[in-house]
């Protein structure tokens, strides 16, 4: 960002939100999670290890609270009386929420975590001091901090677990902040085999780690510009809006048959990620 | 009431007496100095720890992500309001009686600025790329985020401490140019001569002299407002329940001056008694400091309960719940030991037969302060309990030894530097004190000839 360009593009910077007159042009990620299908399994945390070098920081340090699971599943205890066995619980995956107005961006004091035109939240671990202001400030505490330097000192993976590491993603170090990218290396790879088939990324054509391996499919991902994606049409049927604080459906009495919602929407974060309430007996 | 100062000390007695401080030290002063030092040690062994293995040890966690070091910044950064306080805004309002004391505070807003620095530096992660804050200009033209408060934080305590500094020397060249004519040989005489700039006292001097001070006053006023409310603006502007708070940079500054005022208190009571500065450390010019103290600490309790207030009845069910956590769950009882220690103690201070008693005085003035700390602890720790998400909830953290170690450290740290200033620098004004006897001689003379008290 120079000077002259600063002054010359002044349009581009003086936008009270990245979304509101800067609208994505080929690609917008998003997701959605349908909740009624997860089954809490924990397999999209597992995966997300494996795809993204998670340190596995060990039992100790897990109750702490200094792990890393960038996808964790959260379990809430059903509060009707009933006894553990009987009582119910419901499941949800939490993740980054790659939020169209992030808390955490405007906070970073050297613009670490930023947001791309693809509609990303990104971090960038080179850049990032270790502040933690990003995490202080986001409402979901989907952000993880490297507490150690893991990769050398703790002996996380020790030979020859070292072989099992993806080579598109970078090991962190310590003092650095972390959290979900939506498999950023998949999409990259995605993005340029299309362009040189000179067309855009088609619908599953590529997927997140977590979503590949859900074994009940709860987990969509794709593009909410592409009109053909599924993970569009169940925004639209949903009638969930990206750039909102307020959904307009949530005022009509048709209101109860849509499950679709966004959490913590009316801190106007604008998250990416919409989740589709879990239909409960007790419900019905 | 008596009097602030004696209008009979010769001005040879002021250099004397002042110059006398600068002296030989004491066995007892080694022995503070060492115990200073080694709490040093504890601090830069902690650091060095931590440095080396990385966060985890100060035991913060993923949702606990600050702790005592950001409470510890805030609270040296209070402690540093005072000195302005005294110097800048009672200067401008020809409180005379400020003269003997605030030199003094002054350094303590120097040196409580320099322990707070060191914190925002302890506080990070990757502290060896605490450059990346800075704008610089570099060849990819990377910039920091102007729209952080954390920048405008770098951008104020810079300021400040810059302004502070000069602030500091330019009230003191008087009087180095006294220490100059009145110290014969070595390093002193040599340190003093280069610092006073060629002072001799003409009235061209004084005349640019008084023009300059004025203005760094006025310039400093501002800014230390600024400086705290930038300070604020961390936790205002961020979205966390019980930060979120619009009424928090009046509040940060209130309790800065507060923390300021005690801590003024108890540095007062060990200069009068170290250096036998009772000719200037007067109980009149005490009773004014507490009466000051209280005051501030009004405020600072009404503004406290104006943000209970807002937050009761607004319409924020999560900061609500917040505030109810505060002063139920875990934390509950620091939560009260600051409403104790901040609210109801200081309502001693209104008493006059309190108003003089130094040992008193002394004990309160440091029970004001860890109710000042806690203030700032309680701002962080339970806010990170209790936030927006249930993820969050009720895990509460306690710091670890590391924390403690480096918070322990940098009040020896603080009594280094400042230890180290009285013993090189007049820690009483000497020209100042000279002015205010002389006023007050004046005014004695031409006193009118009526009745009554005036």
């Amino acid at each position: 960002m120079s000077i002259t360009n600063l002054l010359e593009n002044w349009s581009d910077f003086r936008q009270q939100h990245p979304s509101d007159d800067r609208p994505h042009r080929e690609y917008k990620w998003a997701m959605s999670i349908d909740l009624d299908s997860c089954t809490g399994c924990n397999a999209c945390s597992v995966a997300c290890y494996a795809e993204n070098n998670l340190p596995v920081v060990g039992k100790e340090k897990f109750a702490h609270g200094h792990s890393h699971h960038w996808i964790r599943i959260e379990r809430y205890w059903d509060n009707d009386g009933r006894e553990f066995a009987d009582q119910g619980a419901q499941f949800l995956p939490m993740l980054c929420q790659h939020c169209e107005s992030a808390p955490c961006e405007t906070v970073c004091p050297v613009g670490a975590t930023n947001h791309t035109a693809d509609g990303l939240n990104s971090q960038v671990y080179n850049r990032c001091v270790g502040s933690r202001y990003c995490n202080a400030n986001c409402p979901y505490k989907a952000r993880y901090f490297n507490w150690y330097d893991y990769p050398t000192t703790d002996n996380v993976w020790p030979e020859p677990m070292n072989q099992q590491l993806n080579p598109d993603v970078t090991v962190r170090g310590k003092g650095v902040m972390e959290k979900c990218t939506f498999c950023v290396q998949r999409l990259t790879v995605a993005k340029s085999n299309a362009r040189s088939a000179g067309r855009s990324v088609l619908d599953g054509e590529v997927q997140t780690a977590c979503q590949q391996v859900c074994p009940t499919g709860a987990i969509s991902f794709g593009n909410l510009v592409d009109p053909l994606a599924k993970v569009g049409k169940q925004w639209m049927t949903q009638q969930v809006e990206l750039n909102k604080d307020k959904q307009a459906k949530n005022a009509e009495e048709k209101a109860v048959k849509l499950r679709g919602y966004r959490i913590l929407e009316e801190l106007r974060t604008y998250p990416s990620v919409m989740y589709l309430e879990q239909l409960r007996e007790s419900a019905i | 009431m008596g009097k602030d100062i004696r209008e009979d000390i010769a001005w040879a007695q002021i250099n004397k007496d002042v110059l006398k401080s600068l002296e030989s030290p004491r066995r007892m002063y080694w022995v503070i100095l060492f115990i200073a030092i080694a709490m040093i040690g504890v601090a830069v062994g902690s650091e060095v720890y931590q440095y080396q293995t990385g966060m985890g040890v100060s035991n913060k966690n993923n949702s606990h992500v600050w702790g005592l070091y950001i409470a510890t910044f805030i609270f040296w950064i209070g402690m540093s309001h005072s000195g302005t306080l005294l110097s800048a805004i009672l200067h401008l309002m020809h409180a005379d009686w400020r003269k003997p004391i605030y030199r003094f505070a002054e350094a303590m807003t120097t040196f409580s600025l320099m322990t707070a620095g060191l914190f925002v530096l302890v506080h990070l992660g990757r502290l060896w790329m605490v450059y990346y804050v800075m704008p610089y200009p570099n060849e990819r033209w990377v910039w920091p985020n102007f729209q952080s408060p954390l920048v405008w934080d770098m951008f104020a305590i810079a300021t400040y401490l810059s302004s502070s500094v000069l602030f500091l020397y330019v009230g003191m060249i008087p009087d180095l140019a006294i220490c100059r004519d009145n110290i014969h040989a070595g390093w002193r005489k040599k340190l003093y001569t280069v610092m006073s700039l060629g002072w001799e006292g003409t009235d061209r001097q004084w005349r640019n002299f008084r023009i300059t001070y004025l203005t760094i006053a006025c310039f400093l006023i501002p800014l230390a407002v600024s400086v705290h409310s930038i300070v604020a603006s961390d936790f205002a502007m961020s979205n966390m329940p019980g930060w979120h708070v619009t009424s928090f940079p009046p509040y940060f500054v209130a309790g800065a001056l507060y923390s300021g005022c005690a801590a003024i208190i108890t540095l007062f009571i060990i200069l009068r008694y170290v250096f036998k500065f009772e000719e200037y450390m007067t109980l009149p010019i005490m009773k004014k400091l507490v009466r000051l103290t209280f005051a501030i600490a009004m405020v600072w309790t009404y503004l406290n309960l104006i943000e209970f207030a807002s937050v009761w009845y607004g319409h924020d069910q999560t900061a609500k719940d917040q505030l109810i956590f505060k002063a139920t769950g875990p934390y509950a009882p620091f939560f009260w030991a600051m409403i104790f220690f901040g609210s109801i103690l200081p309502l001693m201070l209104a008493f006059k037969r309190f108003q003089t008693h130094l040992p008193i005085l002394f004990v309160v003035s440091i029970l004001l302060n860890v109710g000042m700390w806690l203030e700032r602890w309680m701002i962080i720790a339970p806010s990170f309990a209790h936030g927006h998400y249930p993820w969050t909830w009720d895990h509460d953290q306690w710091p670890s030894l590391v924390q403690w170690g480096i918070v322990f450290g940098s009040f020896g740290w603080f009594t280094l530097l400042f230890m180290v200033f009285c013993k090189v620098f007049p820690s009483v004004s000497m020209y100042e004190v000279k002015e205010m006897v002389y006023h007050r001689s004046l005014a004695l003379k031409h006193k009118p000839a009526v009745k009554g008290d005036y």
